[in-house]
């Protein structure tokens, strides 16, 4: 027998903290914790650079690349016709080739790859590339293309009450402004209608790790592709599709992203399977990493939308119709497009009850980078319309924004959204009564409205919004998740799941339920990379659900390895098994104890299995997207956020002053990292709607390829007065992992409240009875010009206010 | 070990400390980044890269240098624009160099314990960039958390996408109460060696400078490399000769004299600090916002003047001050007022063999005001959409004498306003006068649309900054904030 490890050889109950913190916090600030490209390449390993197409639309009439061949350095120049098996990495439906063949779809897709030993020489060798392009007028502007039926993917409608007779609806539908219906009649009859237009702009993902994927062949014709990704089972899948493989030769594995915010849900892909590509052909390793202006060009955002509502209300603010038509821009491709335009309509309501509605969603064809996934899948921008109209309700009534919000939530009496799911923890009510308490908002807006009316330069602006965010795949088939745990003689144990790790603290909240399910120290287990030859077939990590899916598929193995374990000791010790339990890093029955150690190496020599899987399906959850009505959603997460900003009326500079954020996470997996989940995704959102413009020149060319000139939060954009708290008491209605809920995307929505806030101190230059558009993001500039346009039409109404308030130095 | 620098010119001597032990190497081509030295060529890649151009502060290492009483300061450098020959006679420290056996550096301890990491690719940057204020702390005996301009300061120029900041911020505010790290005052830290060949030349005197530069005329300047270095790092450009401005002594002094200061062109926008808050106060609340302190630290003024972009930062001040330049070179010195220097989009009057070898900022006169401001996207290390400038003095009869203003991002480069000075000058300042001001600004420029702004936005702008520098003026002292600072 071979010799088993002395008991005690495992550090003992260090960082045993209640709450473990991230499981490579120590790696990540000492510099240890490694990405793709950190690694030390194998032997002979060469790298991959790609040639981006300049032009938005264009016919590929001839290519020389022998130039590009002749640098110093390359080995290899690639292009479509040398894919052994398809060229396309689309994530969904076809239309993404992995390099472009007879036609370009968008300036910035790739076009052809050079091999070479370091990537400046095969960076450098791109620019030798000699390519005739014959060039078509792009399609650039998503509501021109709606206009000219140029879409990815048909349209798309929820409608409440069912239009009857329950026609077809595509036919029905198929002109966005048809008026016949009860939402038509329920808008004619409303004492109040009013209705807006918004441009909601994309988002970069700016993940601070770029795009990355190393692949090297192995020994047995098979190959090992290293990814920045988010889905490993996909790049595992598109590569062989790629190389014509099945795909039991490939492996794919991610230890660790460096940020991925949805951008490398179906974005990595292309880049694993390039590297792939190139190994194949060349036989070397390849990494394959691009550089941050490349990524910016080729790789997709969060979807633009161009928004229209109208909505019906009542002398109070109730909502009794709504119409919102959302145009989503998907680029030149579907890639995720139908789930995210699908999302973003199941979120048109947001947290409140619409009444009779219509909500129309368009996928539009423009050649640009193909949107993608980013976290909130179109919800954020869903949203939008729904909150601007409850400003705008509420200033059309003379109402505070807030009454208004509050006389719409969903309750007990109101809970059936508009594509029929029924609310079954409606907290939203309770949940804003208790900000809006903690947060002080009726003082402050009182404050606020007596500092506004003797202060002519700075401005103050007030908001409180509220999220509801539905939780799982809107792909049904995705809501499932497999995990290997495995137990070591020393009682190490060892998880593996399908999950990966991009900084969301998965992998710890993984570690936790296993170490709670087998009742030991959390120290006992390890993680390791996430490999698909470990754990099949899994989903991608996205749409808040990792820990909802893979931390159950987890638990699900480590009940499986427990059970096992309470069989082999009542057996081996004659214990009666219902009063064996695994607690304090052993058994315990009565007042016998086996240490956790003792009963593993136990069971080993009792030939008991000491590896289990576990797998996991959300329940209950369907959609028909012919009647678009369903349960999409296993269950929701709910959240509200005051901001209060202050604003330059000058210059359109302001800042965002202070922060309460109340949000609902049922019973926390772990308070430290949800509350990182909660305040980065805040900020994230704010950056979305504020600074970070995305800018394209009339042909379609970015002009935002970098950080230069594409601006994130810094660490002084982020509120100072930043209070959050996370809503207690509430463990999630349904049976999720220990009544948990999911954390990753819903904050992000919060931010909606800053974007509110700045309406609210343009309002006040209008003695808030004007609605000032301001679409986003609102930079400085599109303030200032709201303020100005505000100003204007608000000097018209009322001819007794100075119109040039801006030069107005007598006064103070 | 793999380069990714391809370019294989002649090599230089370089000699550095790195994390406390000495460091020679050769063969290091003159453009090569000191984030290609430490993870191509020392394979420590701790240290990341965001951008390759300086905005995300993945890269930031510490550089340091002893000061006359032989204590260490560091100061935070982005290491992905630093180009390798600048780390001559320093010690590096990277991320890999803080921690001792396996106790964490403060600094490192308080970001665990406060959970300021997620997804950890920014984290070796912000560490570095909080060790360097630990540090600074620490040496002037600070015992208290620094506040939140401090932090913000410090921090100005390490992006994190992840965690919205407050962990981090709370992980600032609470290292300066762990125990103290193991002092590194004792490290031998190896002196720089001359430069023995060609490439990377490092000229210690104005002499051996102008030599330099009639021996090598293809060669380019360098001093901060802050703008120079991204042509190599985002065009790809190679850099084959650098003849490198920080190291001549004579640059890089602060001459004081009875009616101003002569700026030697090594001097960087740090060591400008205090001169700036003590006489030009608008200045120096400008410069808190020029880039991050990783920039500040290694970029100078006459860089921004020679790199003649029309929305550079000073450009403006020094225009409405009325600063005078020395030019120097192998046809000798000469003196241009700054009104004459800019000849076009980024043109100077500079001819080759030419540097520019000091600036001369005017002292204000009593009653002198100096007031300016930027307009960006984002407040901190963003580029200017419209920066104005305006220096001015109010009479005793109440009148604005001697108005200079001065715009930058409104034309092809940093340019007066000559007909708004003329609506302002000899006037006293009402709301006709302000608006006379305002549609003059029509008149000066004919901005354009761009990336970061609108041609609408940089008038109206400017025109905001104008009525903030007239609310300055006539300021009554009242309780009601003119601006977001006063709030
Ligand atoms: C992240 C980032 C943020 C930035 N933010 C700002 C900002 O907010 N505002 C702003 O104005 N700028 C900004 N810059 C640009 C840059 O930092 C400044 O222009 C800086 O002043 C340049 O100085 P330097 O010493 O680094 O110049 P270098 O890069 O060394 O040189 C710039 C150019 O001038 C030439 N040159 C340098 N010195 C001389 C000399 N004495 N005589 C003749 N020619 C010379 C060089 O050959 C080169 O062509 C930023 C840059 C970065 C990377
Ligand atoms: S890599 Fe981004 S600043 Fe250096
Ligand atoms: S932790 Fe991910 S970028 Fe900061």
């Amino acid at each position: 027998m071979r010799k088993l490890i002395q008991f005690g050889s495992l550090p003992s109950a260090t960082a045993t903290a209640a709450v473990p913190g991230h499981d490579s916090a120590i790696g990540h600030v000492t510099g240890q914790a490694a990405y793709i490209d950190d690694l030390p390449g194998p032997k002979g390993m060469h790298h991959l650079a790609v040639g981006l197409s300049p032009h938005s639309s264009a016919r590929v009439l001839h290519m020389d690349l022998s130039e590009v061949r002749r640098q110093p350095g390359v080995i290899d120049v690639i292009t479509a016709a040398d894919i052994p098996g398809h060229n396309e990495v689309g994530a969904v439906y076809p239309g993404d080739p992995l390099l472009a063949e007879k036609e370009v779809r968008y300036a910035g897709q790739m076009v052809f790859a050079v091999v070479a030993d370091t990537l400046y020489n095969a960076r450098c060798a791109v620019a030798h590339a000699r390519i005739d392009y014959h060039l078509q007028t792009p399609a650039l502007d998503p509501a021109a293309s709606i206009r000219a039926g140029l879409t990815v993917l048909p349209e798309h409608i929820h409608e409440r009450p069912l239009p009857a007779p329950a026609l077809d609806r595509g036919a029905a539908m198929s002109d966005d402004t048809q008026t016949s219906g009860n939402v038509d009649k329920a808008l004619q009859r409303a004492p109040h209608v009013l209705e807006g237009e918004q441009f909601i702009g994309g988002q970069e993902h700016f993940y601070l790790e770029g795009q990355i994927a190393q692949a090297e062949a192995l020994d047995d014709n098979g190959l090992r592709v290293l990814t920045s990704s988010q889905h490993p089972s996909e790049v595992q899948k598109l590569v062989a599709e790629v190389l014509a493989m099945p795909l039991h030769a490939i492996v794919a594995e991610v230890r660790r992203m460096g940020g991925g915010f949805g951008g490398k849900e179906s974005q990595a892909a292309a880049l694993g399977a390039m590297a792939a590509l190139a190994v194949h052909r060349n036989g070397c390793a390849v990494r394959f990493r691009l550089p941050r202006a490349d990524d910016m060009q080729a790789t997709g955002k969060r979807h633009p939308f161009h928004n229209r509502y109208r909505v019906g209300f009542d002398d109070t603010g109730r909502l009794t119709g709504a119409d919102i038509t959302l145009i989503g821009n998907c680029g030149h491709s579907p890639d995720l497009s139908e789930g995210v335009v699908d999302r973003a309509m199941f979120h048109a309501d947001n947290a409140y009850y619409l009444g009779d509605a219509r909500v129309t969603g368009h996928r539009a064809m423009t050649h640009t980078a193909s949107n993608t996934a980013f976290r909130g899948f179109g919800g954020p921008q869903g949203m939008m319309p729904i909150e601007g109209a409850m400003d705008d309700i509420a200033r059309t009534l003379g109402l505070d924004p807030l009454d208004v919000r509050k006389r719409n939530l969903y309750d007990e009496a109101h809970c059936e959204t508009h594509y029929g799911q029924h609310i079954d923890q409606p907290l939203i009510g309770e949940l804003i009564e208790t900000l809006e308490a903690s947060s002080d908002y009726r003082t402050r807006r009182r404050e606020i409205t007596a500092f506004n009316a003797k202060s002519p330069v700075i401005r103050k602006g007030l908001a409180l919004t509220p999220v509801k965010f539905g939780i799982s795949f809107t792909a049904r088939h995705l809501n499932q998740a497999g995990a290997l745990l495995m137990i070591y003689t020393d009682g190490s144990v060892l998880i593996n799941h399908g999950g990966t790790e991009m900084g969301q603290g998965l992998h710890t909240k993984v570690c936790q339920v296993v170490a709670k399910e087998l009742g030991i120290a959390h120290h006992r287990v390890r993680i390791s990379a996430t490999r698909t030859d470990k754990v099949p077939n899994t989903s991608p990590t996205a749409a808040s659900s990792g820990a909802d899916l893979n931390a159950m598929a987890a638990r699900n193995a480590a009940i499986t390895l427990r059970e096992r374990l309470v069989d082999f000791a009542a057996g081996w010790r004659g214990l009666p098994r219902e009063q064996l339990t695994l607690e304090a890093d052993g058994l315990s029955a009565g007042e016998t104890r086996i240490e956790w150690s003792e009963l593993i190496q136990q069971a080993y020599l009792g030939r008991v299995s000491l590896s289990a899987t576990g797998h996991y399906a959300t329940p209950e959850i369907y959609y028909d997207r012919k009647t678009g009505r369903g349960r999409p959603f296993f269950y929701y997460a709910w959240g509200a956020a005051v901001s209060e900003v202050h604003m330059d009326t000058l210059t359109g500079e302001y800042r965002v002053a202070r922060v309460d954020i109340l949000h609902d996470v049922g019973d926390s997996l772990n308070p430290a990292i949800d509350r990182g989940q909660i305040e980065g995704g805040f900020v994230q959102g704010m950056g979305w709607l504020t600074t970070e413009e995305l800018r394209w020149d009339a042909e379609g060319h970015l002009l935002t390829t970098g950080p230069a000139t594409y601006k994130i939060p810094a660490c002084g954009d982020a509120p100072r007065d930043f209070r959050v708290a996370l809503l207690e008491g509430h463990p999630n209605s349904q049976a999720t992992i220990y009544r948990s809920k999911a954390v990753g995307e819903p904050p992000l929505m919060l931010a909606i409240s800053v974007w509110s806030a700045l309406r609210d101190a343009i309002a006040s230059l209008a003695d808030d009875h004007t609605s000032p558009r301001l679409d986003t993001p609102a930079t400085p500039e599109r303030v200032l010009m709201a303020c100005r346009a505000i100003r204007e039409a608000h000097a018209h109404d009322a001819p007794s206010t100075r119109k040039e308030m801006t030069h107005a130095l007598s006064e103070k | 070990m793999v380069m990714t620098s391809g370019y294989h010119g002649e090599s230089t001597m370089l000699t550095l400390t790195f994390n406390g032990h000495p460091r020679q190497l050769d063969n290091i081509p003159a453009q090569t980044t000191a984030l290609a030295l430490l993870r191509d060529r020392f394979a420590t890649c701790g240290t990341k890269e965001g951008c390759a151009s300086g905005d995300c502060g993945a890269c930031t290492i510490a550089i340091g240098t002893r000061d006359d009483a032989g204590h260490l300061h560091y100061h935070g450098a982005n290491a992905c624009i630093l180009p390798a020959h600048q780390l001559q006679g320093c010690h590096v420290v990277t991320v890999e160099g803080l921690a001792h056996g396996d106790g964490l550096h403060p600094v490192q301890q308080a970001m665990v314990d406060h959970h300021g990491s997620q997804c950890g690719f920014c984290t070796p940057g912000i560490v570095m960039s909080l060790f360097c204020l630990d540090h600074e702390r620490r040496h002037h005996g600070l015992d208290s958390p620094p506040d939140d301009d401090t932090i913000d300061a410090a921090l100005g120029g390490n992006l994190c996408r992840c965690t919205g900041y407050r962990a981090i911020r709370d992980a600032a505010r609470a290292m300066h109460a762990l125990p103290s790290p193991v002092s590194d005052d004792t490290v031998d830290i190896a002196p720089a060696a001359r430069s023995t060949t060609d490439g990377f030349y490092r000229p210690e005197s104005r002499r051996e400078l102008i030599t330099l530069l009639s021996q090598h005329p293809q060669a380019r300047l360098i001093a901060g490399g802050t703008d120079l270095m991204l042509e190599h790092t985002l065009a790809l450009k190679p850099l084959p000769e650098l003849i490198d401005l920080s190291s001549v002594a004579e640059l890089k002094h602060i001459k004081e004299e009875k009616s101003g200061w002569w700026i030697g062109a090594g001097v960087t926008y740090h060591q400008l600090t205090s001169l700036l808050a003590e006489h030009y106060p608008a200045f120096h609340t400008l410069l808190e916002r020029l880039g991050s302190q990783q920039i500040r630290h290694r970029a100078t003024l006459a860089g921004n003047l020679a790199n003649a972009s029309p929305i550079g930062d000073t450009p403006p001040i020094l225009l409405a001050l009325g600063a005078r330049l020395r030019i120097n070179g192998i046809r000798g010195a000469r003196e241009v007022f700054i009104d004459d220097f800019f000849t076009g989009y980024r043109r100077t009057v500079l001819t080759e063999g030419e540097y520019l070898d000091a600036i001369y900022l005017p002292r204000l006169r009593n009653g002198e005001q100096l007031l300016a401001w930027k307009l960006s996207k984002r407040r901190d290390d963003d580029i200017s959409a419209v920066m104005l400038a305006l220096r001015t003095v109010i009479g005793e009869d109440g009148r604005l004498h001697e108005v200079r203003v001065a715009c930058g991002g409104m034309a092809e480069t940093s340019q007066r306003a000559r007909h708004v000075e003329a609506a302002l000058e000899g006037q006293v300042l009402d709301d006709e006068v302000l608006n006379d001001a305002c549609n003059a600004l029509a008149e000066d420029f004919s901005p354009i649309d761009d990336v970061r702004a609108s041609r609408d936005y940089r008038l109206a702008g400017a025109a905001g900054l104008l009525a903030r520098a007239c609310h300055r003026l006539t300021s009554r002292h009242d309780a009601i904030p003119m601006t977001l600072e006063e709030v």
